[in-house]
């Protein structure tokens, strides 16, 4: 899992590289979690177009950081999702959190 | 004539890429969709999942089964762990419901499994282990 991260004002755009499961999500957590430390950043796009994999682990870190950018106002949203990481999200209902653009 | 295999590996993180792997391509002599495809990898990858950090509480020594069977056009992969168990089964079926909040699973391990599979059967006892039981017609099968 790799992730590239790039800074716009307030907002953080994280592009995720890789498969999404259990074993990547707690790499994923830990880099995003490191990153979010900056309290500036208040909206958080997660580029998902590199991600080749997604299960309920993948679920958990978008939820995950939802809580965090949202008790500080801010929105999550999530870009480049491909049919089968749509399939979940939408089962989920993930996307009454989360705006997909 | 059925056509069977079976595998076992390390109760490790790291072997659900494998295992997803396994089934994607013993599922390809039945000539599933993309998407067919896709769904067998993301329930198997749950089942898996499941069984390395709940019924193993991630001991890596121990070993993870899983058997998959073609019959016909139907796919049949169990998953197996002899770890601890599930005290209670409809419990932990539920949407939302996880027994480890703090490893921030999304608890929808078990409905992504049940939304991607035709049938999800599970039997557990405590202290013995776990074996989940998913079943899923291949539409695009040659017959």
């Amino acid at each position: 899992m790799e992730i590239n991260a790039q800074k716009r004002g307030s907002g953080l755009v994280a592009s995720l590289v890789g498969e999404l499961d259990q074993h990547n999500a707690e790499k994923a957590r830990i880099m995003l979690d490191t990153m979010l430390r900056d309290i500036t950043i208040r909206d958080l796009t997660l580029d998902l177009s590199g991600v080749t994999f997604m299960d309920s682990a993948g679920l958990g870190v978008v939820l995950g950081r939802y809580k965090t950018i949202h008790m500080r106002g801010g929105r999550v949203i999530v870009t480049g999702v491909s049919a089968a990481v749509d399939r979940i999200f939408r089962m989920s209902g993930i996307y009454t959190l989360v705006e997909r653009r | 004539m059925q056509n069977n295999i079976e595998l076992y590996f390390s109760a490790l993180t790291q072997n659900e890429t494998f295992a997803r792997a396994v089934i994607a391509a013993f599922a390809a002599q039945m000539n599933p969709s993309i998407e067919e495809l896709s769904d067998l990898r993301t329930a198997v990858s749950e089942a898996v999942t499941n069984a390395i950090i709940h019924g193993y509480e991630r001991d890596g020594s121990r070993c993870v089964k899983m058997r998959c069977t073609i019959d016909g056009d139907l796919l049949t992969v169990a998953v197996r762990d002899d770890g601890c168990g599930i005290p209670d089964v409809e419990l932990a079926r539920k949407p939302f419901y996880t027994s480890k909040p703090e490893l921030e699973r999304s608890g929808m391990g078990f409905a992504v499994m049940e939304a991607f599979m035709d049938r999800v059967t599970v039997e557990s006892a405590l202290g013995k282990g776990t074996t989940v039981t998913m079943e899923k017609r291949i539409c695009h099968a040659e017959r």
